[in-house]
């Protein structure tokens, strides 16, 4: 209707409400259970098809799930006699026997506290780093990425400089040697990661053209070729005498392929710059270094920062693949610790892959929750 | 002392301390061609030394250092073939046979994980709470535990443990699982089959003509209900009829229990069935992921502007969301088959007889040509990548934004 205004014709029409709407109820700040069944889990004939469907599977798959590893779990016994009995579930007494040989593998009992003074260390630099209001963080970045490696390299290696007696690397297994390789990756992907991805993105053809080469070379295939390779390729660099220890090599394997994928995701950051930011910092004069050191590339690692961790997660996923060249990491102590005559059962597979299964677990869901953590938090400054 | 102090401008002072002998230095163009001069010549340099190096510490240990060995007599056996091999054939053929289980194994773990990923991924965005929550934790408990770990749990603490084949666990549509594999039954072709294959021809072709229809034509009120009658008729009920009128022509051979082991039928190694529920159990979480994360970031406004035109829900999701989303969707779709293509690789732990087993483990390590084995081995999963990437970026160049 034309030109209806306040106090025109138009008030007194059918359509104009005469009186106040009567407030409505707030709403409701948790939801009942009732709202939850009839509003959302019974809410017509698909949704409650699809509840009673999903309600079923539930019920097919956990309790036989609690039963083996919660109510029929054997919790103490001396050897696998009592897990082996019929209907046992899970046997928590072998994982609990067995965890000193999951955490150290075989290094020597008299030796174990340097692994332990190791990862007490490696956790509180960690947690230094991760925590974002601790102070001095810079300093524990250094420490991390400068000292730490050559400190724990003496004490889980040994120097007898120091009094410290050699711990050959073939005696490193378990939980220590899968954080070992972990860590490594993590240490040398990052810096090594930067270089490709400026280098792929350089203005030199035959810099970028080789970085871009090496990233989508390894990136293309899969990381057990490249363990297969540093293990069987790189003795035949160097004369029979000095070939890499056996640890070593597989070692550079993970930090050639943590560096690639690293790379890319530094990339996708460094795409993300706008142009302007170059050219501010070309217009204050800073010289080609000074302008990625201090205008780009903290922009472009905080916006990666999910990338990073989601790439860590994968890493620390694929050291359980260092197995292949015969490298005793924690999985791999698992899988032939089910295979002692004391214990082994028909259960005992299962209790190993679960409580293996748990720790990866606690460590990746941690590790993507920290991202999400970090993400919200760099958020709330735009 | 310094520039500035004797009243001449920075540029200059900066100009005072080139030295006249470095003058090409300070050339941007000249630099640039020196130093990649410089870093070429250095690679080359490191390539040809290590070559020498590689190829002297071979010949000092026996190894050789050609591909001849390729021609050899491979003398072991592999348990899964879709060639004819035997212990006979050469090292080249057992490449062949590993490439193809490869491709195998990969082919069949891709199609399942593509399904169970987006029934996941559905569920996931089901506005369904407990259906919603079920999805969020298997894609939490799958993508966070290793892969590696996935598939010896199913290769050793489910597969192995099953009883012999006398106790064989029975499966819907005639299949037994026991320690041995999975034992399915197996299509035998009549001679009538001829009618059926050529229906599945016609229905191919009709489904290849249907997806060249221009959507004008598929979508026109009228003509559509019409147009799905017929794409039923080719698609369905034509290869029916055909296989109804040519009287049943494929018969089904039944695995049956003959002394300690299954005759007949087809047999599922325990490690292609462990290999393919890993990889796709573990492929679908991430895919699940991926369908949610491109739906979901379809913005709101596209589903409200398809209510307001008039499109209900189903066509909304159809002709609006799905092709916007797959355009998120299909690139990174592309890099999680690739994974899992690479993720094949594991089977070398559970002792799958994929490429990775057979030739860079068994053939390696029986002729010791770590240099060819290794880099053939490199070069075949370049290729795959290249290939399963390039049909992808076709297949998502479909979802392209067509700019006018």
């Amino acid at each position: 209707m034309a030109g209806s205004t306040r106090g025109g014709p138009g008030a007194n029409a059918l359509y104009v409400l005469q009186g106040n709407i009567p407030p409505r109820a707030p709403p409701l700040r948790r939801r009942r259970l009732i709202d939850l069944l009839a509003g959302n889990l019974f809410d017509g004939w698909r949704a409650s098809l699809l509840t009673i469907a999903t309600l079923l599977l539930i019920a097919l798959v956990a309790p036989p799930l609690l039963r083996f590893l919660v109510f029929d779990a054997v919790w103490s016994a001396p050897d696998g006699a009592a897990c082996r009995a019929p209907g046992a579930g899970a046997c928590w007494a072998f994982i609990w026997r067995k965890l000193p040989y999951f955490t150290y593998g075989s290094y020597p009992l008299d030796q174990r506290w340097r692994v332990d003074v190791t990862l007490a260390m490696g956790a509180v630099l960690i947690v230094w780093l991760l925590w974002l209001n601790a102070p001095r963080r810079n300093l524990a970045a250094l420490l991390f990425f400068g000292a730490y490696p050559i400190i724990a390299f003496l004490l889980l290696h040994g120097a007898p400089f120091i009094g410290l007696p050699r711990v050959a690397s073939d005696l490193w297994g378990g939980i220590f040697v899968s954080l070992l390789v972990a860590t490594v990756g993590m240490v040398v992907s990052l810096p090594f990661g930067v270089l490709l991805a400026l280098g792929r993105r350089s203005s030199l053809p035959a810099l970028s053209l080789a970085c871009a080469g090496f990233i989508e070379l390894v990136r293309g295939v899969p990381i057990i070729t490249v363990l297969f390779m540093a293990n069987t390729m790189l003795p035949l660099f160097v004369p029979e005498n000095l070939a890499p220890d056996r640890l070593l090599r597989p070692l550079i394997g993970v930090a050639l392929f943590a560096s690639a994928y690293m790379a890319e995701v530094v990339r996708g950051g460094l795409q993300a710059i706008p142009n302007g930011q170059f050219e501010g910092a070309l217009a204050l004069g800073l010289g080609r270094w000074q302008m990625q050191r201090l205008v780009i590339l903290p922009q472009a690692l905080r916006a990666v920062i999910p990338g990073v961790v989601n790439n860590f997660i994968a890493l620390f996923k694929d050291t359980t693949l260092v197995a292949v060249v015969g490298i005793f990491d924690f999985l791999r102590t698992v899988d032939s610790a089910r295979l002692d005559p004391v214990w082994a059962g028909p259960t005992i597979a299962a209790t190993g892959y679960a409580f293996a299964a748990m720790f990866y677990f606690v460590f990746c869901f941690a590790m993507s929750r920290y991202s999400l953590f970090v993400e919200r938090r760099f958020s709330h400054g735009r | 002392m310094t520039a500035g102090s004797d009243g001449l401008s920075p540029f200059k002072a900066m100009k005072l301390r080139r030295h006249p002998a470095l003058e090409f230095w300070y050339d941007a163009k000249a630099r640039a061609i020196l130093l990649q001069s410089a870093f070429v010549v250095a690679f080359v340099a490191l390539a040809i030394f290590a070559f020498i190096d590689v190829r002297a510490n071979m010949e000092a240990r026996g190894i050789a250092t050609d591909l001849s060995f390729l021609g050899k007599v491979a003398g072991f056996d592999i348990n899964q073939s879709l060639i004819p091999y035997s212990a006979a054939s050469t090292y080249g053929r057992a490449f062949v046979v590993g490439l193809l289980n490869t491709l195998l194994v990969a082919a069949v773990s891709l199609a399942l994980a593509t399904v169970l990923g987006f029934i996941v991924g559905f569920a996931r965005l089901s506005k369904n709470w407990i259906v919603g929550q079920t999805a969020m934790a298997y894609v939490e408990a799958i993508r966070n535990v290793p892969l590696l770990l996935q598939l010896l749990f199913w290769y050793n603490a489910v597969l192995k443990p099953l009883p012999s084949p006398k106790q064989s666990l029975p499966l819907p549509f005639g299949m037994f699982l026991n320690n041995r594999g999975l034992f399915a039954p197996a299509p035998v072709f009549e001679a009538g089959a001829v009618w059926l294959v050529a229906a599945l021809c016609v229905s191919l072709l009709a489904a290849v003509a249907m997806r060249l229809t221009p959507k004008r034509i598929k979508f026109a009120t009228p003509s559509r209900a019409f147009f799905s009658g017929v794409a039923a008729a080719l698609l369905l009920v034509l290869p029916l009829a055909a296989f109804v009128g040519a009287g049943t022509p494929v018969a089904f051979v039944q695995p049956e229990l003959k002394g300690f082991n299954f005759v007949g039928g087809v047999r599922l190694l325990p490690e292609f069935v462990a290999l393919v529920l890993g990889l796709s159990l573990y492929t679908a979480a991430f895919i699940a992921e991926i369908v949610r994360a491109g739906v979901e970031a379809v913005p709101r406004g596209q589903r409200e502007a398809a209510a307001a035109i008039g499109l209900d829900r189903a066509d909304a999701d159809r002709l609006v969301i799905a092709p916007q989303a797959m355009r998120l969707i299909v690139p990174l779709l592309t890099s999680q088959y690739l994974n899992l293509i690479k993720n094949s690789s594991l089977a070398v732990f559970i002792g799958y007889p994929d490429l990775v087993q057979v030739f860079a483990g068994t053939v390696l390590n029986q002729t010791g040509a770590a240099v060819q084995v290794i880099f053939i081995t490199m070069a075949v999963y370049l290729a795959i990548s290249l290939v399963a990437s390039l049909a992808m970026n076709l297949y998502g160049r479909r979802f392209a934004l067509v700019e006018r």
